[in-house]
């Protein structure tokens, strides 16, 4: 059998659960819908903007940097279970792997990409 | 041998019983958990903190849980329908998942998976998914905010906490839980691992959104964050598993580098594994409310470069020079 069954059936009985809250509550809750009400909240006045405007820059860079530095833990995961059996090997590997990770890290520290201003 | 038990009607039966103890305990959990903050928070700012429902207030947060219930839910005019709706289950759901593989004591786990603690990490990120959902769903400017602060907070300290993470898993070469615990029977990991501990507990706080590190919700800017727009048993699903993530990751620290189910040393004082556990783990916890009532918040620029300038070299430096000590013995 499949050994990630359970983690399914977790995930089936969580869900049960939230959707059993969200429909009590709704069943006890009390229903009075007027306009002003459903305005989205804004201390008291009526937004003017659409919130959805364009936002910084440096968000996307961030982002980006996650992926970059998110495949180097994703390298890093089997290395770290088959370190005994790679041996030297995968160690100068892995050493050289991180080094070029940490050079690009300089880099775009010394570029500016990381300071908020 | 397995094939057999596999498919027998007990194995079933047991691990339905084992989802539905782990389910209510993490409720149970995370109503005592609020109710702890509050005590806590209290007596740091010399009050008492609830008092009045039960002994010392215990019974105040299943109050609040019942009032939850009995309340409106209003889903904004502009907000978008179904995202709307749908954020607040998917942030309770993928959370319970990691109980699935916590080791409460040497035969209390559920199931003990080769991939245990890539589980929990895998499953623990999609909060951050769900908070961008209903903050996006939301259409109001606040929620909208929170949700992009919390996204580029949680994408920053993933980065140190798996690479911290991984200097543990160096030494033991496994993701098994029972494994990872077993190896500590003698010294704690947090003994050789000092580094690795101190950035695995701040990570962790700062992937839970809690104070210092609490930006995504700073009430004092931007009113309640994400959840602004959220009320009812939507906003109660958001805490609750806020709450229940708290809990995973100081489960996961315990068992990383606090010796899990073992006592100190290899001295158990004949006590229970799981009740080690579980002390360990609400010390912890403890630390992390103590931790909200000491220190200011930070400021995001503060907040960005202490991950990327100071957490990520030190944790890199932290797994090579690991990796070193380990080839050379």
């Amino acid at each position: 059998m499949n050994p990630y069954v359970p983690v399914l059936i977790m995930l089936f009985l969580a869900a049960a659960t939230a959707a059993g809250m969200i429909a009590a509550t709704t069943w006890i809750g009390p229903k009075k819908k007027f306009a002003d009400k459903m305005e989205p909240f804004e201390c008291g006045e009526s937004p003017i903007v659409n919130p959805k405007q364009r936002f910084s820059v440096k968000f996307y860079l961030v982002a980006l940097f996650f992926v970059i530095f998110d495949i180097e833990t994703v390298f890093v995961y089997p290395w770290a279970v088959l370190f005994r059996e790679l041996n030297w090997f995968g160690f100068v590997e892995m050493m050289i792997f991180i080094f070029i990770l940490a050079v690009g890290l300089i880099y775009v520290w010394r570029r500016g990409a990381l300071e908020w201003d | 041998m397995m094939e057999a038990a596999a498919t027998s009607g007990a194995y079933w039966l047991r691990l339905i019983i084992g989802l539905v103890i782990v389910l209510i305990f993490s409720q149970l959990n995370a109503l005592f958990l609020v109710w702890l903050e509050r005590k806590v928070a209290g007596h740091i700012q010399v009050r008492l903190g609830p008092m009045e429902v039960g002994p010392h207030g215990l019974l105040q947060t299943i109050v609040d849980g019942i009032k939850l219930v009995g309340k409106e839910l209003i889903t904004p005019a502009r907000a978008d329908r179904i995202l709307f709706v749908i954020a607040p289950v998917l942030v309770f759901t993928p959370v319970l998942v990691a109980f699935l593989v916590l080791p409460f004591g040497p035969d209390l786990i559920i199931r003990d998976m080769n991939v245990g603690l890539l589980l929990i990490f895998a499953f623990s990120t999609f909060s951050v998914l769900a908070i961008l959902v209903g903050g996006w769903a939301s259409n109001n400017k606040y929620a909208l905010l929170g949700a992009i602060r919390s996204v580029a907070q949680a994408v920053a300290y993933e980065i140190p906490l798996l690479l911290s993470v991984m200097s543990v898993v160096l030494m033991v070469n496994s993701f098994r839980f029972s494994e990872l615990v077993m190896a500590q029977q003698r010294v704690w990991f947090v003994f050789l691992q000092p580094v690795a501990a101190l950035i695995y507990f701040i990570c962790a706080t700062a992937e839970t959104n809690r104070a210092p590190f609490d930006i995504p919700e700073a009430e004092s800017e931007l009113v309640a964050g994400f959840h602004t727009e959220y009320s009812g048993m939507r906003f109660g699903l958001f805490f609750l598993a806020e709450y229940t993530n708290m809990f995973i990751v100081c489960a996961v620290a315990t068992s990383l580098f606090f010796g899990g189910w073992h006592g100190p040393f290899g001295f158990s004082f004949k006590i229970p594994g799981v009740v080690w556990f579980l002390a360990k783990t609400y010390v912890l916890l403890y630390v992390l409310m103590w931790f909200r009532w000491t220190f200011p918040r930070v400021r995001f620029d503060q907040l960005m470069n202490f991950s990327w300038k100071v957490l990520i070299p030190l944790s890199m430096l932290n797994l090579v020079i690991t990796a070193l000590v380990l080839k050379l013995i």
